[in-house]
This record gives C-alpha cells, structure tokens and sequence, in this order.
C-alpha cells in the first residue's frame, strides 16, 4: 500500500476485525471490531488502562495481536512490519530523535521512502506548525508544547494513508491546542487522510472527530457521532465519561404508546421507548444537567415534563459561562444543574428550596444493570479498583516500552 | 559501574544533582587526594622526562646516569625500536576494532534485546565481568595452554590443512592479538552497556513507524546514541592495550617477533637498565597515546552522526 | 505466528560469545585438580591434594598473604582519599574543578608500563629502595582514579532533600556528615573498596617496576615457567568468592527492591 516514493492520494479505511490482546497477567483487548472509513476523523476515547493505547499501537505495527486481523486500505496488514505500514504515529512521549535536528527528524520518514525534496517538504511542515524557525534546534532545546508540534510536522509530513495520534495535544496550551485542532482537521479534510485519534480528552474528541468510540476495559462500549453519543448514552459508562449525568433506578410501571413510566422513589418518570434500551423491569434512566430546569415554586403538571422536588440548593459553582448547582432531593439522592449564566449571579441561592424538571424526551435508558441504590456515579474509588487501574496502566506502560 | 561513570562525564548522572556550594571545606577534602596524586603521579612523569634526558658519563657503570639535556636519547630510541612502537599501535588498533566488533553486539544483547528479563540481564553482566576474577596472567596462560602446540585446536588445524605443519597458533601476531582481544573485551563491553541500557526503546518504534527496516533504525538510530558508550570503550581498551606486553611476551602468547614497546621498556628499565631509553620510549608512548586519544574524542564528539 | 530465525541470532551469537568468555576460566579452575608435578600444562588425573596442600608449595601463600596485604592497606588509603575527593568533585564548586577531574583521568588513561616506569624512576630518583611500601604506595594511586570515578557517580545520585533534612536536625557540618551523608554513600564506598582490593591484587605491570624484593601473588605466578597447579587454586578460589559475592549482591539488591514494593 506503501507506495515508495509517492504520497498516498488519499486515506486507507481501517478495519480491525475480531481482535484481542493479552498480555502476561491480563487481557487489554478483549474483542474488537471497528471499521473506520476512509478519509474519516476517528476519535477512541476512554480513561487510562481501557485499552485504546494498546488498539493503537496494534495498528501500528508496534504490537502483534493475540487473535484477530487488522486490514487496511482492504490490505491484511496484520502480520506486516511497522516500516512496511503505511501509517504513521503521533507518539505521546514525542519520540523525536534526540542526535538529529529538527528539520532532521522531520524529514527522516521522508528521506527512508526516498521522497522527492525531503528538506523543503520538511520545512513546509515545520512551517505549518510554526516551527520553522526553530529548525536546526535539537530537540532538547525545544519546550514540551513545541516538541509535540515538531512530532506532529515529522508525521504528517509523509501524508500516510492512515495517522494515528496518541494524544498528540496534551502538553499544548488552550490557544495552541484550538489552533492546532482546526490545522489538523483542515489538513486530515484537504488531503483526505485518515486519522485515527485516541485520547482521554472527552472536549477535543467531541470538538475534532466525526465518529467517536468509547471504550472500556478492552471493548468497544458505544460508537456513533459525538452527538449521538453525547445525547443518548447507551450505557452507565458511557454516560458518565462523556460529560456528567443525573442517573436514577427504578422498576418499569407502564409502558404505553412511545413512552415508558419508570417509578423514582415514588414519582413517575416518563422515558421515550425509542430513547431507552431496555423497556421493562429495573432499568437505570438519566439526563443531562443542562436539560434541566430549576424552579424557586412547584411547576404546574405538564404532559411530556418529569418533575421531581422538592430539594435543597446545597451546592452553587461558578464556572464562567454556567453555573453548576447540586440539588439535594430526599428518597433520589443529589442532582446536577448547569445553568446558563444569562444573567449575573446565581438563579437560585444556596439553601433554597427548589424544584428541578425536564422534558421527557431529553431524557434517555441505559442498558446497564441497576446501579446500587444511592449511587449515581459509578465512582470506582475502592482501593481494590484504584490499584487494579493502577497496575494495569504499568502493564500497558510497560507494553509501550 | 565505575566504566559507565567513566563516560565523558556528559554521560553522568540522570538525577538532577545537588546545587554546588562554595566552601572552604573544599579544600581540605582534596588536599590530601590531590597532594598524593601530585607526588606519585605529576612527579613520577616528570621523572620520567628528566630520566629520558640523562646521560650516561665516560665509563660510567651499568645503571649510572647523570642529569643532562640528550635529545638524542629520543632519537636512539625510534631508530632502535620503531618497528615495536608501530606493532604496538597496530595490535592495539586491531584487538581495540575486534574488540569492538565481538562486544558490541553483547552489550546490545543485555541492554537492549534482554531488558525484559532482568535475571538474564545480571547473568549476562556477571559472566561478562567473570574474566576480571581470575588471574590475568593465568587466564592469559590458559590460552596458551588451550592455542597451544599439542593442543586439539592446534592439531585440528594441522590435520585440515588450514595451518602450515610447521607454524603454530601461539606466538604470531594472532595469538597477541587474541589474547589482547579477549582481554579487553569486559572493557569495551561495560560502557556501551551502560549507553544502551538507557536507550529508549521508543525511539527505535519510532524509528520503525517512520519507514525505517531494523537494520537502518540501527545506524541512524541506535549506534548514534550509543556512541558515548563506544567511545568510553574503545578509550579503555586502546590505551592499556597499546602498553600491554604480557600478551607479546614470549612467556605467554607472545614470541620474540611480536615484542611490544612495553617489553622493551620492561627489559631496557629492569634488565639492561638503560634508564634513559626506557624513560623515552615511555614518555613517547604516552605522548602518541595522548594525541591519538584527542584526536579520537573530538572527532567522534562533536560529529553529527546521521 | 511465524518462527523468524533472525530472532535467535544474536542470542545464539551471545552464548557463542560466553562460552568463549568462560573458556579461560574453566581451564584455570579444571587444572587446579591437576595431579601434575613439574609442569601443570599436562594433565594427569584428578586429584584434590593440590586443594588441601596448597601451602606446601613454596611460597605461594606468603606471595598470597603479602598480596592480600598490599591490597589492604593500599584500599584503605585509595578509599579514603578518594571519597574525599569524590565528595569534593560531587558537591562543592571551586577553581580548577575541571582541572583536577583531569587530573584524576589521566591516571587511568596511562599505560600500566609508563605509570610504572615512572614510579620507579621516581624512586630511583629520590634513592628509596623498593619495597612493600612502594608497592602499595603504587597500588593506592591507580586504584584512587577509580575510586574516584565510583563514589562520585554514588554522590551525584545522591537525594539533596535527605542531607537537608539532616542539617535541620543536626545542623551543618560534621554531624551531617557521619549521620547521613556517609551513610548514603556507603554502598559506593563499598563497591569502590571492592574494585580497588580487586585491582590491586591482580595488578602485575606496575608492580613489577617497583617491587623490588617483596613478591606478590602475580609476581610469584610471573616467576615460574609453568606455575603450578596450587596457584590455580588459589586464583580458583578468589574466582569463586568473587562471584559468590556478586550474585549475593545482585540477590539482596533484588530483595530489598522487592520488600519496597518497587517493581523491578
């Protein structure tokens, strides 16, 4: 696929096909399949240790699978060296060269495909990333954000089929990183690559990728475009990750027309069917804090609004363009509330008895077993689990190594 | 190790070191090293060159010399024993190159290929470091033993024809030459070790993920990297090898035609006392060591390799 | 998954290279069961005698002891002197820094031959006869480099926060010093004194020049045309207490690494 000498014309689509990774102790890919089309953003987003690093690298060449295939461009590429690959990384801890220069590093992918004109190209993508100045600098005399910006320009300077980023943006300040993320979607649109982006940074997947997968522990938990994703949540995780949730249980009372009534510590919830996953029994239902209204008197009864109060204001949080007020209502636990801030100060003060609603059709089910009572949050900070994440961020540290 | 530490000084310490003070107490802390090393190092060179410049007066006896300023002394000694100054770089150069060749794909072995099994990385390192534990000059007899004329390798050899029936192993420029070799091999060994240990082994995924085959990844990549390491090596192992005659003497691997300068400055200083022809025949050894090492570090030093 | 050949060749190359490396050594530790009598290049036979007897060649253990000896004494002066320079060099700025780190390389960048012809010379010079102590005198410069070398690499890792900890509890000077500095260095110290007795006992060529009478453990083994089996013992069982001593190192380092949590 690798044309030796050429630009690729345009992106490869990828296609990993029944993967799975294990390592000595644990298992980092249970079982993958994804197909990432050509010329598209692809964001995999999940926290440390769930495995997106390792898919990474798979594709990389920088790992053999356990079991499975990886193809691209239609090409079954999984038992081919990674300099026979045409994919090129972004690597997190930059990687550049430390005894070559800048413009050396840069221009190093170029000059192994014996590519036309390596030097200029290279200062081409030097300038792209306002470096160019700085070319004959060694990467020791460079900061962290201009580093990273150096590995950016020495891959994508070969203009490979298939990009693959590993957090590529994290040392950037806000301003460089904005930059950066409209100059890599500009380049990834002009020329049709494929990039494939794997980070921890919910807000630049959502921002930058056309299609975004979520993963945890090894699997792929739900995939779609950062709306969908965003708006309807398949699972507890993947609610949680993407943003905050409101999530409550409860038993399903009724099922009538599209909606589902679920029964919240003794008040009726309406879900839409086709916004929930599962339709009878204890299900799990949410919504987003900024669907929900607060109201300083009881709201009149409205068909296709669930009300919930009253609760007490117990916490105001100020962040600039909302406020974020925690509702304390008795039998369900804390709510969430983003407030656009319209006007100066706070809706409602702390301590104030308030009720909390929204529209039915906001609200979304998940597919996941009940959470325990009380818990909303799957906060997973039991010792066991802290260091059960612990180690396997080592072993995936140490599997990069 | 201490051969690690030995690399350049640029190659030290990884931690961010302790700012240095000013303080008196300095100055007793070297005091006695430095005066030590003043009176038994500075002072024994000087010697050394005040020796190469004596004479010896009219029917003085073996041994008498008196101060003088013969240069002539450094002539006598090149006209008389170039051809052991030449072969002592020679073997040097040579046993410094197989040296390099032999060890350097060991240090890769235990710092780079068997960095995931820590066991097999301290057996590596025990067995390279084991042939420091034994007597040199008994290992070095060893050889001799197992090269030697009624041995099996020699007789093998022999027998296949591939050695003339009337030439043996030992004492030819081979034999010197392996014994210096196998000698310093743990020298070179060691540091480009330590240089490899700490090679990342992400710039060698990078390296493949842009295009490059394992073999150029190695001499774009790696072997620049570990050039400190090479260059601590082949530091160590020329220098003792240039002035090392143990392995030329006739009494281990060598014979009367593989004499080394360190041989004639053995038998000119303790045998024939010939105190000025020792003395310059040492300080030109020293002094032709001292170039080429200057030469070799600022070459291999500043040279961007690519 | 494929069987790629290219896999195993460095390390079938690496085992090559060890047996290669071992040969030497296996030769001196076999034929120190060599039942020989004159010359012990020929073999004839197993036998333990050369072990249990190995004083009743003449010599060889007051070469051994006078050896051992030298190696003391010249450790402990190399030892001191150097850890003092090495604190020095490690931690305090002051003029001729650069020169005196020269000055402690160079020891190490002279052949063995012209150290010890200029010793010797130097004593010829001033009229000292050669001895045990020029010996060790000797032995104690070239081993002072190298402890050098090894401490300074010890003190630079050194953790500054801990010796600052110490002046707020003991103040500065001297008490820092033995109750905290010293301390930390230790295990430095140690491998230094190690490398300097190992260098000093094998040490021929600069002994040779400035031993006058005085005979070492080489020396003895230089003088004999065959040396005999009971110096292979000797050297054998030095071989075998090094190594023990170092795999025991190895092993306690990775226990105590293991107790600390610390992965290896």
């Amino acid at each position: 696929m690798a044309a030796s000498g050429t630009f690729a014309d345009a992106g490869a689509d990828l296609e990993l096909v029944g993967l799975h990774k294990r390592f000595p102790g644990f298992t980092a890919i249970e079982s993958l399949d994804l197909t990432i089309p050509a010329g598209s953003f692809f964001a995999l987003l999940g926290p440390s240790g769930c495995g997106k690093t390792t898919t990474l690298r798979l594709v990389a060449g920088l790992e053999q699978p356990t079991s499975g295939r990886i193809l691209i461009g239609g090409k079954d590429v999984t038992d081919v060296k990674p300099f026979r690959r045409p994919v090129n990384t972004v690597f997190q801890s930059y990687a550049l060269f430390p005894h070559m220069t800048v413009l050396e590093n840069v221009a190093f992918g170029l000059k192994r495909r014996r590519i036309a004109d390596p030097v200029a190209k290279a200062h081409e993508a030097l300038q792209l990333v306002e470096l160019d100045h700085l070319a004959l600098r060694k990467p020791a005399q460079l900061s962290g954000g201009q580093q990273q910006r150096v590995a950016l320009a020495r891959a994508i300077v070969n203009r490979p089929a298939l990009l693959l980023l590993d957090e590529p943006l994290g040392a950037l300040d806000l301003k460089l990183r904005r930059q950066m993320q409209l100059e890599l979607k500009t380049i990834q649109g002009e020329v049709g690559l494929t990039f494939l982006h794997v980070t921890h940074d919910q807000e630049e997947a959502m921002t930058m990728a056309d299609t975004v997968a979520v993963m945890n522990k090894g699997e792929i938990e739900q995939m779609g475009s950062p709306e969908e994703l965003y708006e309807l949540p398949r699972t507890a995780f993947v609610a949680n990750f993407l943003g905050q949730s409101n999530l409550f249980t409860g038993q399903v009372v009724s099922e009538s027309g599209d909606l589902i009534v679920v029964d919240v510590a003794g008040v009726k919830v309406a879900v839409p069917k086709e916004r929930a996953q599962r339709h009878r029994g204890a299900v799990t239902i949410g919504v987003r804090p900024e669907k929900l209204l607060l109201h300083s008197t009881a709201p009149v009864a409205e068909a296709g609004v669930n009300t919930l109060g009253p609760g007490r204001v117990i916490d105001v949080s100020f962040s600039g363009v909302s406020t974020q007020y925690t509702v304390a209502i008795p039998g369900i636990g804390d709510l969430v509330v983003f407030a656009q801030n319209m006007v100066f100060g706070p809706v409602v003060n702390l301590g104030a008895e308030v009720w909390v609603s929204w529209h039915a059709e906001h609200g979304f089910g998940l597919a996941d077993e009940v959470l325990d009572a009380g818990e909303k949050f799957a906060a997973d900070t039991s010792t066991g689990s802290i260091a059960q994440r612990t180690k396997e961020e080592l072993l995936e540290e140490l599997g990069e190594a | 190790m201490a051969f690690a530490a030995f690399g350049g000084g640029a190659a030290a310490a990884t931690a961010e070191p302790a700012p240095l003070r000013r303080g008196w107490i300095a100055i007793g802390l070297l005091a006695p090293g430095l005066a030590y090393l003043l009176l038994f190092f500075l002072a024994p060179l000087v010697s050394l060159v005040v020796t190469s410049l004596q004479v010896a007066p009219e029917g003085a006896a073996k041994g008498e010399y008196v101060p003088g300023f013969e240069w002539a002394n450094y002539a006598n000694a090149i006209a008389s024993y170039w051809p052991h100054i030449l072969r002592s770089f020679g073997y040097a150069i040579t046993a410094t190159l197989f040296a390099l060749i032999i060890g350097y794909p060991i240090a890769y072995f235990i710092g780079v290929t068997a960095r995931k099994w820590p066991l097999i990385q301290a057996l590596s390192l025990t067995l390279v470091i084991a042939p420091f534990f034994i007597s040199f000059l008994l290992r070095t007899l060893a050889w001799k033993q197992i090269l030697g004329d009624n041995s099996w390798i020699a007789q093998t050899l022999h027998g296949l024809g591939w050695l003339p029936a009337d030439q043996n192993i030992v004492g030819t420029p081979f034999s010197v030459i392996f014994g210096l070799t196998y000698n310093f091999i743990p020298f070179m060994v060691l540091p480009i070790y330590a240089s490899l240990e700490r090679l990342d082994r992400r710039y060698l995924e990078a390296g493949s993920d842009l295009y490059a085959s394992p073999a150029t990844t190695f001499w774009k990549v790696t072997l620049p990297l570990s050039m400190p390491g090479v260059v601590s090596g082949t530091l160590l192992t020329f220098i003792p090898a240039a002035g090392d005659y143990i392995n030329a003497s006739p009494i281990y691997l060598g014979s009367i035609q593989t004499a080394m300068v360190g041989n004639v400055i053995d038998r000119t200083f303790l045998e024939s006392q010939e105190y000025p022809i020792a003395a310059a025949l040492s300080v030109l050894l020293m002094g032709i060591i001292l170039i080429i090492v200057s030469i070799y570090v600022r070459r291999s030093g500043t040279e961007d390799l690519l | 998954m494929k069987f790629s050949l290219g896999k195993w060749l460095l390390p079938i190359y690496v085992v090559i290279a060890f047996i290669f490396l071992i040969t030497p050594i296996a030769q001196v530790i076999i034929y120190s069961f060599n039942d020989s009598r004159r010359n012990n290049s020929i073999w004839g036979g197993w036998t333990f005698d050369k072990w249990t007897g190995v004083c009743d060649q003449q010599g060889i253990c007051e070469a051994f002891g006078t050896s051992v000896l030298v190696g003391i004494v010249a450790t402990i002066v190399a030892t001191v002197l150097g850890t003092l320079l090495a604190i020095a060099l490690g931690r305090y700025r002051f003029r001729g820094r650069g020169t005196t780190s020269l000055l402690l390389f160079l020891p190490m960048a002279t052949p063995e031959v012209v150290l010890g012809a200029g010793l010797a010379a130097q004593f010829l010079a001033v009229s000292v006869s050669k001895g045990f102590w020029t010996i060790v005198i000797v032995h104690a410069l070239f081993c002072l480099s190298f402890v050098v070398v090894t401490v300074k690499a010890r003190v630079a890792s050194l953790d500054p926060s801990l010796e600052e900890a110490g002046r707020d509890l003991y103040g500065s000077g001297p008490a820092v010093f033995f109750r905290v500095t010293l301390p930390l260095l230790t295990p430095g110290i140690v491998a230094a004194a190690l490398l300097s007795f190992a260098l000093s006992f094998d040490d021929f060529i600069i002994t040779k020049f400035n031993a006058g009478q005085v005979t070492t453990f080489p020396l003895w083994i230089y003088t004999k045309k065959s040396p005999p089996a009971e110096a292979n013992v000797i050297a054998s069982a030095i071989f075998i207490l090094a190594i023990v001593a170092v795999i025991l190192t190895q092993v306690i380092t990775a226990a105590r690494r293991k107790r600390l949590g610390m992965s290896s």
